[in-house]
């Protein structure tokens, strides 16, 4: 289902026995010439340390993971809420439903907020796209999708587009107008294509540019104007369902989530993974950086939500309770990173303490699946998307 | 004799280049990152509105306090 690069069997004459055979690529010496098989496997029995084979490349790999093992367990010296003991506890949380936003005919699947702190964006299962106004739950636009599900919506940092996509595996652009005359479906613009279902979205720090991540394993950034693809990221080795982008303070990168249980990072202008994580245990729905970037949270159906630190380089936290048996769909951070919002399949939200690793509070409210979570831009609240056809702004 | 395939060959070749690519990571130890993080939440938590609550009149979320006529 993922994008793949494979290599063409080529035909030719051996640069070792000069016989004409299907010939591989083999490296002397950081040169690249082409053996056929039976030169290759005579080649692979000897020499081993000037010629690199696949051989010697399984024990390279061999070597180099043990060492990485052991240099991971020596900075492995104390757990975050260790170092947390002495932080003052939170109190109790006082935290209800201030609007319901009711309008979708079916399952909420997405939402982002507006940098005005006050406009959402929500998107669903009825292919129906509506911009809201939280304050008043007033519906400001509504556009309808040629294709159902859609999975992933985003606001454009002026406020004056948004981008969705999903089973039609594009991700368009909608510029928002308040002209009552104009159509909004008339001046959709197709950003980004894929081979498979568009399942996130996120505009850079521009509207100029758009970072996808799709059901075809793959992530990829695209020029808004021209439809260009600017760079894909490979990887994944199977679906990919969630992305974010790192604050802007910490440069150029963005994480990923996906159903091969990874969460990886990447660098923008390189596309190269720079790390990888696989401590979770079933398809990773949702992460979220915290504030200051030198880390990030992960949500999935393994029922639990998990903090991995960049610097570190691994796994520092895992928020989960015996009595938590369903997954988590969208987690987010509070403004400062001590609260950690997570919404789950079994209707709930769940707050956890960030540095302790404990439960502050669990939100009831919505009838099925919490399905889409964030907090607005000003931290003042969060609003949750649910399967139940609506959206709840909590404060 | 074994079968060297290809494109097992080049994937074994980019699993190579990732993990010398992670060798050379420099990495920090749990409790510098650990402490670094618990910094991020304390120095900011005061500007926190979700974790300090905030009155109903500055959160526009909040309900209002109903003014009766006297």
């Amino acid at each position: 289902m993922c994008d793949q690069t494979f290599l063409v069997n080529v035909f030719g004459s051996c640069d070792k026995c000069f016989k004409q055979r299907a010939l591989r690529p083999v490296f002397k010496k950081s040169q690249q010439l082409s053996y056929c098989s039976v030169c290759a496997e005579i080649m692979a029995t000897d020499g081993l340390h000037e010629n690199e084979t696949l051989a010697s490349l399984k024990s390279e790999a061999e070597s180099l993971k043990g060492k990485l093992e052991e240099e991971r367990a020596k900075l492995h010296d104390v757990e975050l809420h260790q170092v947390a003991e002495r932080v003052e506890a939170l109190g109790q949380f006082v935290m209800k439903t201030r609007r319901t936003l009711k309008g979708h005919g079916n399952k909420v699947l997405c939402m982002d907020w507006c940098k005005d702190k006050r406009r959402i964006v929500s998107s669903s299962q009825d292919g129906k796209v509506i911009v809201w106004d939280s304050f008043t739950t007033n519906k400001e636009h509504a556009v309808t999708m040629p294709c159902t599900w859609v999975m992933a919506c985003a606001y454009a940092p002026s406020g004056c587009a948004i981008a969705c996509g999903g089973l039609d595996n594009k991700c368009s652009v909608y510029p928002l107008t308040f002209d009552k005359n104009e159509n909004m479906a008339a001046k959709k613009k197709s950003v980004a294509m894929h081979t498979n279902y568009l399942s996130a979205c996120s505009f850079t720090n521009s509207d100029m540019q758009i970072l996808t991540a799709s059901g075809d394993g793959t992530c990829a950034l695209w020029d808004v104007e021209s439809g260009q693809l600017l760079q894909s990221f490979h990887g994944h080795g199977a679906d990919v369902l969630c992305l974010d982008l790192a604050p802007s303070e910490t440069g150029n990168t963005f994480v990923s989530g996906g159903c091969d249980k990874k969460a990886m990072v990447w660098d923008m202008r390189s596309g190269q993974c720079i790390q990888a994580f696989e401590t979770h245990e079933s398809d990773i729905n949702s992460v979220r950086y915290y504030p200051s970037g030198d880390a990030f949270a992960s949500g999935s159906d393994d029922a639990t939500c998990r903090l991995y630190d960049l610097r570190a380089d691994r796994e520092v936290a895992i928020y989960s309770k015996e009595s938590i048996i369903f997954g988590a769909s969208s987690v987010d951070f509070s403004l400062s990173g001590r609260l950690l919002f997570a919404g789950y399949n079994d209707y709930t939200i769940n707050v956890w303490d960030v540095l302790k690793g404990s439960r502050v509070s669990i939100l009831f409210g919505h009838e099925n699946r919490v399905s889409t979570l964030r907090v607005s831009p000003d931290g003042t609240a969060f609003c949750s998307g649910s399967w139940d056809h609506t959206l709840r702004v909590w404060a | 004799m074994r079968h060297v395939c290809s494109s097992s060959f080049a994937a074994m070749k980019t699993v190579v280049q990732q993990l010398r690519l992670d060798a050379g990571l420099d990495r920090v130890k749990v409790s510098q990152a650990a402490v670094d993080l618990k910094q991020v939440c304390l120095q900011n938590g005061q500007h926190d509105p979700l974790l300090t609550g905030v009155s109903s009149s500055t959160n526009p979320f909040r309900p209002q306090k109903v003014c009766s006529f006297l």
